[in-house]
């Protein structure tokens, strides 16, 4: 193996202190990614748009401010990768859409600008799901991202490419979106770990909204304590995002590095009895099932919860879900930005003419599938049906979750019901694709933080299986207190990172 | 349950302003169908005392400063228009001739 390739499997943790003590440089860093990405994601296609020579003059410029003394934080000059449904000012932004195909947004989101002011250099736009509307990246209109554990799987959605670069050492961390399980589903089936902070703990200020009252940025990384980083950098109020909250963020960092001492006396967990058995692979049971008895070892109680209403999340939420899309998604109407196009055989078509020509050609498949179900489901005459119930079960939900912290600190499931599967195998099976999201889901309809960390591997498939932590809306910090002591505990078992088990890759061998 | 029919996602189509063909209604009519008897239980969940959330926070009226801000030039705001006309969005034709 050679240094380069050494360089890019250190955590991001480690390539910042690599950074602070002067054994490498931001641009000796960047390009071991541009290099890494070279030779592999032709494979993966994790990325939609790699800014080569944006992220090394973002590096040079920090190697700059090092060598002056004056780094403008921790993370200056660690690279990183950002979902393609975040507006970066002078990058293409698609939300791996048609319609908004070479679209340059003129200015950056707030979580942009953050990693901006922070020194991180850009390395690209990463793929996904079709305004972030899939579990698999297959509703990507710019094809789909392949798993790096296995090229012929999924690598989960809608924010498998963010996932999938990090799985593939194209990235050392990213940013994603979670709308029902986009970074936490991601991060199950490729092995990595994903953040859902708290409703409102993250900007979303200048994010291309799917569901506003769901939708939650968040850190996609290899270890807690990368999340916890990458999550205390873009974490905050904001005042151009009037949902954020106004209080601060606790202390994340501080708790990844007291979880990691491995001592979880006195903390009460709470197993989801229906986020569990039937539906759920052995394999990913398995694991989870180990996962609990770690943190027994460790010291915590283990209770097992009840939460009667989450049965009825997943109807809740394709009906809030699509409702809200269709209205955000009534901004492309090809009038000011994205694709316009003349319908076909009609002489002078008016404005709507145009909007609905445009909307056919620029919308793929899964987007008008649920563009269609939201305008169903706010008609008059079937609102109180669907969503009114939709917002009153969101209520039962919330009291489920409020019992259940009533009698443990956090709740755990596992992040998804099966190891990643076949490209195509569900595509055009919509019930089953959304399945996936059946234990994310609920965390989103009630706000709450989450995340998601390997368990290992399924003994079926070989493939990695995810466990998911749930804590009180605000308490993001209890999150990596647990994930940090049980990835010890892990990483520990299986002698080192679960990713060092991941098959090479194209230009592993270089 | 109301079955969902193909004419009915012709309409739904036509208020979403998304021209569907015809192969295209032949293909998501069926889904949409499975798709709506999958989240059809929800009618019976809940009871009338049971309040509806909209939004997981709690947040009403969040005011700021009436302060001016920097915002987009107009050549920043038009730079990504489809067509552009006197420093304007140019636009189809809005009216049709019967009006």
């Amino acid at each position: 193996m050679s240094t380069s390739s050494n360089v890019i499997k250190q955590t991001a943790a480690e390539m910042a202190a690599a950074l602070a003590d002067g054994t490498t440089t931001s641009v000796e860093l960047t390009q071991a990614h541009l290099d890494r990405i070279a030779a592999v994601d032709g494979a993966v296609h994790a990325y939609l748009h790699v800014d080569a020579e944006g992220a090394l003059a973002q590096a040079a410029a920090s190697d700059a401010r090092r060598s002056d003394g004056k780094p403008a934080g921790d993370l200056d000059g660690v690279p990183i990768a950002v979902k393609d449904v975040l507006a970066t000012q002078g990058l293409p932004t698609t939300c791996g859409s048609k319609i908004l195909e070479g679209w340059i947004p003129p200015y950056d989101a707030t979580v942009v600008a953050k990693l901006k002011a922070a020194g991180l250099p850009i390395l690209g736009k990463t793929n996904m799901d079709e305004f972030a509307m899939g579990s698999s990246t297959e509703h990507s209109a710019y094809g789909p991202t392949h798993n790096p554990w296995d090229l012929d799987r999924i690598p989960g959605g809608s924010g498998g490419g963010s996932a999938a670069a990090v799985a593939a050492f194209s990235a050392p961390f990213a940013l994603g979106t979670d709308t029902g399980g986009s970074i936490r589903q991601p991060g199950a089936v490729t092995g990595t770990v994903g953040v859902k902070p708290t409703y409102g703990g993250v900007s979303r200020y200048g994010l291309v909204a799917l569901a506003n009252s769901l939708d939650q940025v968040g850190p996609v990384t290899r270890t807690v304590l990368d999340s916890a980083l990458l999550h205390e950098l873009i974490g905050g109020h904001d005042p151009r995002d009037s949902t954020s909250v106004d209080a601060p963020v606790p202390g994340l960092v501080a708790a990844a590095t007291q979880g990691a001492q491995g001592d979880l006396s006195g903390l009460k967990v709470g197993v989801i009895k229906e986020l569990g058995g039937e539906g759920y692979q052995a394999g990913v049971q398995q694991r989870f099932q180990e996962s609990v008895d770690h943190l027994v070892a460790m010291g915590a109680e283990v209770v097992e919860v009840s939460c009667p209403s989450f049965v009825h999340a997943l109807a809740a939420y394709y009906l809030i879900l699509p409702a809200e899309a269709s209205s955000n998604l009534a901004k492309f109407d090809a009038m000011r930005y994205g694709l316009r196009v003349l319908p076909e055989g009609v002489d002078s078509p008016s404005a709507e003419d145009v909007m609905r020509a445009s909307r056919d050609a620029g919308f793929g498949d899964e987007v008008k599938r649920r563009i269609i179900l939201g305008t169903y489901a706010l008609s008059s005459g079937y609102y109180d049906a669907y969503y009114g119930q939709a917002q009153k079960v969101r209520t039962l939900i919330s009291r489920d979750f409020e019992a259940a912290f009533g009698r443990a600190d956090v709740l755990l499931s596992p992040t998804a019901p099966t190891t990643a599967f076949k490209l195509g195998e569900k595509l055009d099976d919509p019930i089953a694709m959304y399945l996936n999201d059946l234990a994310t889901i609920p965390a989103n309809l009630a706000g709450v933080p989450g995340i998601s960390l390997p368990s290992g591997l399924a003994d079926e498939d070989g493939l990695p299986a995810g466990v998911q932590m749930l804590a009180p809306a605000l308490a993001d910090d209890r999150l990596y207190r647990v994930g940090a002591a049980l990835e010890v505990a892990l990483t520990e078992k299986w002698g080192g990172p679960l990713l060092d088990r991941a098959p090479s890759l194209t230009g592993d061998a270089s | 349950m109301p079955e969902i029919t193909r004419d009915e996602v012709a309409h739904l189509a036509d208020l979403a302003r998304i021209d569907l063909d015809a192969a295209e209604l032949d293909h998501l009519a069926p889904q949409l169908s499975v798709i709506l008897e999958s989240v059809a239980s929800i009618s019976e969940v809940a009871s009338d005392d049971v309040p509806p959330t909209s939004h997981p926070l709690p947040l009403t009226n969040v005011f700021r400063e009436d302060v001016a801000q920097p915002c987009l030039t107009a050549e920043q705001a038009l730079a990504m228009a489809p067509e552009v006309d006197q420093q304007r969005f140019s636009v189809p034709r809005i009216l049709g001739d019967e009006q």
